[in-house]
């Protein structure tokens, strides 16, 4: 259990997943990505690890993932094969809005 | 949180997409991150503190902004149009540096002792040989700077206003969509890289996964060509570059056709009704977008949508014809405020000063520190008021306003009304000096080709529609007005020859 910081930045410890916490209540949660806790970017995986079977729809690069009561959101920042949970609750993939391009 | 984040995406789901291209050359996304990698080791193994550039657009500058971002130091692109005396001012502030530069600029300038001097030649060779280098994560933080870039200083030392990546990555993330680009896509940058816009140009390009066309001197004919050759699909200007590009068609009578274009994006100054409207004209499916922003708020704050450009053009109802030159609604990401003298809220449709906020603010510079108040609401320095749409309106800046015997007065509204006269081209009313009420009005004007026209007449065509209080008690007739190089009015400097 941690409480996530808007900026920080995890990665899966049983595949190639990363994300950037883009928003996040102030409490205590459980984030999972294949069904185990995420690490520090500057931790080591373990070896052999793999995605449980219950979280294997996989990860996007450039998706944003919110709860379905939209206290977190999370940006995938290297897509992988396990996907990605909260308490146990997996995340919904957010719509993109169309933006007109202003640069 | 760091702005190479946007480029490790990129390579990483669109590693051979194009990036960028200027002139006969290109690069990916995936040479792009590995030439901003070996740049960045290099950078990080001479101990420097700061990367400068001082040369025109080339694909040198998204190299060194993310150079930096890697080194974790901060990227201060500078005005290569700068006197000698002024770049080496500017030199011994971020002293010591590692510099990209076009040599023909540094010829006869003092470089200090601690720095290191590259070229853009010089850097992409490097970039392209050399060992590889790893993928370890880039040293900068969220809180540390980006971005540092000197204002143009119209009075006294330039300031140096800091970008974080916590306020840059902010923008992006509120704005961009990641990869919404279609490969086919390509938007042209003509802005010079020294400027906001020209930041914000490659951090969302890159982000969208929008390939980045580069013109690395701007004048009408070959934004055009540069734009059909390339099939650009999304270009930004500056008002005066779409001033210039309709004055080269409408001179030269060469066709205005731009099959691809879809969207053009403009800002960074008061754009002409006159210039929107024939643009509109010559492109009519094209989307138009009003940008408003300030190097100081990570580029745009507020947008006046191609669906305003249209309900705007197409109405008859003055309220809605208006919104033509708003600078439209707030972006998601930011709340805007108009305050008045007391620092109290303003109901729709009074005219006060602009505050900002949301994460992109960043209000920051070295030396004199945030600007922000304790609820992280930045004063823009812009006045302007707000109509009952939502729709923000700008009214000058708050240096520029006149006060005679304690009231305000708007230089536009008087500029406005002045400029409708058919003798004249172009004019700018600014404060002098006055022993009876403080300030006065002073109108600097340049009369159309062959016209003439009276004092007298110009003061009572200014009382017959606005107060008395109005009417220019100092006109002086000018060949032409103050400009810097982005078309941006020297106020200051106008008032100085005014008051003199």
């Amino acid at each position: 259990m941690n409480t996530l910081k808007a900026g920080s930045r995890l990665k899966s410890a049983v595949c190639d997943t990363e994300v950037m916490v883009v928003r996040a209540a102030a409490v205590e949660v459980s984030l999972e990505c294949g069904g185990a806790g995420m690490l520090a970017l500057t931790v080591d995986k373990p070896a052999g690890a793999a995605p449980s079977q219950a979280f294997v729809q996989g990860t996007l690069v450039g998706k944003r993932y919110v709860d379905a009561a939209d206290r977190f959101e999370l940006l995938c920042t290297k897509g992988g094969r396990g996907s990605l949970s909260i308490d146990g609750v997996p995340l919904d993939v957010k719509q993109a809005k169309a933006l007109p391009s202003s640069d | 949180m760091n702005i190479l984040m946007t480029l490790e995406m990129a390579a990483e789901c669109h590693p051979d997409r194009i990036a960028v291209t200027c002139g006969e050359r290109s690069m990916s996304h995936a040479e792009l991150l590995q030439a901003a990698r070996r740049a960045g080791a290099r950078i990080r193994a001479s101990g420097c503190r700061h990367v400068g550039l001082l040369d025109v657009n080339s694909l040198a500058a998204p190299v060194a902004l993310y150079a930096a971002a890697c080194a974790g130091i901060p990227y201060v692109p500078m005005n290569y149009r700068l006197t000698k005396p002024e770049i080496e001012a500017l030199l011994v502030r971020i002293e010591p540096a590692w510099l990209v530069a076009d040599p023909a600029l540094l010829e006869g300038v003092n470089i200090p002792a601690g720095f290191t001097v590259t070229d853009r030649e010089q850097i992409l060779r490097d970039a392209c040989d050399g060992q590889s280098v790893s993928d370890e994560p880039a040293l900068a933080d969220a809180s540390a700077v980006a971005v540092q870039l000197f204002t143009s200083g119209t009075t006294g030392a330039p300031k140096a206003a800091v970008l974080r990546h916590e306020n840059l990555m902010s923008y992006i993330l509120g704005t961009v969509e990641f990869g919404a680009a279609d490969e086919r896509d390509a938007t042209l940058v003509a802005v010079p890289p020294y400027h906001i816009a020209g930041i914000s140009a490659i951090l969302s390009s890159i982000y969208a996964c929008r390939h980045m066309v580069q013109l690395p001197s701007f004048d009408g004919q070959a934004w055009l060509e540069t734009c059909r050759r390339e099939g650009v699909t999304n270009a930004f200007v500056v008002p005066t570059m779409l001033a210039r590009v309709i004055e080269h068609v409408d001179a030269s009578g060469a066709d205005p056709a731009l099959p691809a274009l879809r969207a053009l994006a403009y800002g960074g100054g008061k754009m002409p009704a006159p210039v929107i409207e024939r643009a509109m004209q010559l492109w009519p499916t094209v989307d138009f977008t009003n940008a408003y922003g300030l190097t100081e708020t990570s580029s745009t704050i507020a947008l006046l949508d191609p669906e305003g450009h249209r309900e705007g053009f197409n109405s008859a109802d003055p309220a809605v014809r208006k919104r033509l030159h708003s600078v439209g609604r707030p972006i998601d990401a930011v709340q805007i405020e108009i305050r008045g003298e007391d620092g109290a809220p303003l109901p729709a449709g009074e005219v006060g000063d602009v505050f900002v906020r949301g994460g992109q603010v960043a209000g920051e510079y070295l030396g004199v520190g945030s600007l922000l108040d304790a609820d992280g609401w930045f004063p823009t320095r812009d006045r302007g008021y707000m109509d009952t749409y939502g729709f923000l309106y700008l009214d000058g800046r708050a240096d520029d306003v006149i006060v005679r015997g304690g009231e305000n007065i708007s230089p536009g509204e008087i500029e406005d009304v002045l400029r409708r006269h058919p003798a004249i081209a172009d004019v700018a009313v600014v404060a002098v000096p006055d022993t009876e009420w403080g300030e006065t009005v002073g109108a600097a004007v340049v009369l159309a080709p062959g016209a003439q026209v009276a004092e007298a007449e110009l003061r009572d065509w200014v009382r017959e529609r606005l107060r008395s209080s109005r009417v220019p008690a100092v006109i002086s007739f000018r060949e032409h007005l103050p400009y810097n190089e982005m078309g941006k009015m020297l106020r200051r400097v106008l008032r100085d020859q005014l008051s003199a």
